[in-house]
């Protein structure tokens, strides 16, 4: 059983080039503000798209609606093909498909580094024990943090935490991985040690969508770039493009802020 | 020895330890039972189905709004009188009463447990819930595996709180019959001329209950306590 659900996600995933997550027509409010006004975005497989853009625009939410973290209120979002479905056992089935790194790590301050890598295995996937341990600390030595296994978060740097973070996601497999904004609570020291793994986990052709400020991850990482302003898509270009020739002024008065200082 | 002994010759013919015994186990029985429903019902406070956190906080806001003393007359009188609810005791009054006893403080206790609980369940973080529904855990698995370990350790002492008031409220057992410290104690008073020492040993007797229990969950409390 557990050798079932281990290779499933290898077994159909979708061939590279293919369209993995598809939004249409997304739109959402939070009381009078229109958060995301309809949202089309298309993420293939194997591809990263960095989402940028000034605070408030929506950029976070989108990501969040991807795992249904955030709820819409119309248009349709489909991963792999399959719609999201409501909230009950198939949407937590889709969840284990697609991993998630939050902003403020999230590690389960009850369980030691190494239970919080494990513990999606064994509940979700209902992996061997045994096997989930040797995973765990394998993932855990890619991340760099192998010696810290059975410490508690509390106990890890910032850095070391979100590494943490990423490994724990990694364990389900997942077919996409999501990233809200992962370096924005770091220490300016530990922010390079998060993007080089993100960077590597990019270059072995992870399908990643990143929420983030790091221009220079953007640059170097991402196949496209998504530019979000007010709820909307602004700019949508290759990472040249969009930094050496925006099209949109939108775009370009977001540039002149964050790149000359 | 011989002046202690005159002094306290009014115990003499009377099982203390043994009434003390049946208030303990009242109140670890209780205190189980409560445990159990409260954290039921904490569940379903915080549950995403609407019916069951409506009964959640009916119950919570009736049951604890009830005195003990009609909950505990109304479990013998209503339940067992009228209703023919015996629970298993066989026709055995002593333990019919002793365990309509259990059931009324474990219900009245749950709602205490249950309010503890929650406070505890806002300690947690919402990112702890998000990260772990992100991993596609279920919301039963969601609470029992991330939300609730992590509430209790943050509600020992609230917790403690309420097991004191339960060990002091199982005296109103006394009223339906069981014959726990209280009962004895009222037995005592009718038949001695002791009164003052009466009350001062059974205050004692309380004391030597609750007072180890605070000391302990006090230092269980920072024990386990969740380091952010």
């Amino acid at each position: 059983m557990s050798g079932v659900s281990v290779t499933k996600a290898a077994e159909d995933a979708a061939p590279a080039g293919a369209d993995l997550v598809v939004l249409s027509n997304v739109n959402k409010h939070f009381g009078a503000l229109h958060v995301l006004q309809d949202i089309d975005l298309t993420i293939a497989s194997g591809e990263v798209v960095v989402v940028i853009g000034p605070s408030g625009s929506g950029k976070s939410t989108l990501c969040r609606t991807i795992n249904r973290l955030e709820t819409i209120d119309s248009g349709a979002i489909s991963i792999d093909g399959k719609p999201l479905p409501q909230e009950g056992k198939e949407l937590a089935r889709l969840r284990a498909d697609v991993g998630m790194v939050f902003q403020s790590f999230n590690l389960f301050a009850h369980k030691t580094v190494l239970e919080n890598v494990m513990l999606g295995q064994i509940k979700v996937r209902r992996t061997d024990k045994k096997l989930a341990e040797e995973k765990a600390r394998a993932l855990l030595d890619r991340v760099g943090v192998g010696v810290q296994a059975d410490k508690y978060p509390a106990q890890l740097s910032g850095g070391q935490q979100q590494r943490v973070a990423i490994a724990r996601a990694l364990a389900m497999d997942p077919k996409v991985m999501l990233f809200d904004e992962p370096t924005s609570a770091l220490d300016p020291e530990m922010i390079n040690e998060v993007l080089e793994v993100m960077q590597q986990l990019a270059r072995e052709g992870m399908t990643m969508v990143v929420v983030t400020h790091e221009m220079g991850f953007a640059r170097s990482a991402a196949n496209r770039v998504v530019f979000m302003a007010d709820g909307k898509i602004v700019e949508e270009a290759t990472p040249d493009q969009f930094f050496s020739n925006p099209r949109s002024d939108r775009a370009k008065d977001f540039l002149s802020k964050i790149l000359h200082h | 020895m011989e002046a202690r002994e005159i002094v306290f010759d009014f115990l003499e013919g009377y099982d203390l330890l043994g009434a003390f015994w049946v208030t303990v186990k009242l109140t670890v029985y209780s205190a189980l039972g409560s445990l159990i429903w409260g954290t039921l019902l904490a569940g379903m406070r915080v549950g995403p189905v609407p019916l069951m956190r409506g009964f959640g906080t009916a119950y919570v806001n009736v049951i604890r709004n009830i005195p003990l003393t009609v909950i505990i007359v109304f479990a013998s009188l209503g339940l067992f009188q009228t209703l023919q609810v015996q629970l298993g005791g066989g026709g055995d009054f002593e333990v019919i009463n002793f365990r309509l006893a259990v059931l009324g403080l474990s219900l009245y206790t749950a709602a205490f447990v249950c309010e503890a609980l929650r406070s505890g369940i806002n300690t947690v973080p919402a990112g702890q819930a998000e990260a772990a529904r992100a991993l596609g855990l279920s919301f039963t698995q969601v609470l029992r595996l991330i939300i609730l370990p992590q509430a209790f350790r943050a509600v020992v002492n609230p917790l403690a709180n309420v097991l004191i008031a339960l060990t002091k409220n199982t005296t109103v057992a006394a009223a339906i019959g069981v014959v726990e410290a209280a009962y004895l104690m009222k037995d005592m008073i009718e038949a001695e001329a002791q009164l003052i020492l009466i009350s001062a040993v059974f205050a004692f007797g309380f004391i030597c209950l609750t007072l180890p229990t605070g000391l302990l969950l006090g230092w269980v409390s920072k024990k386990v306590a969740v380091k952010r």
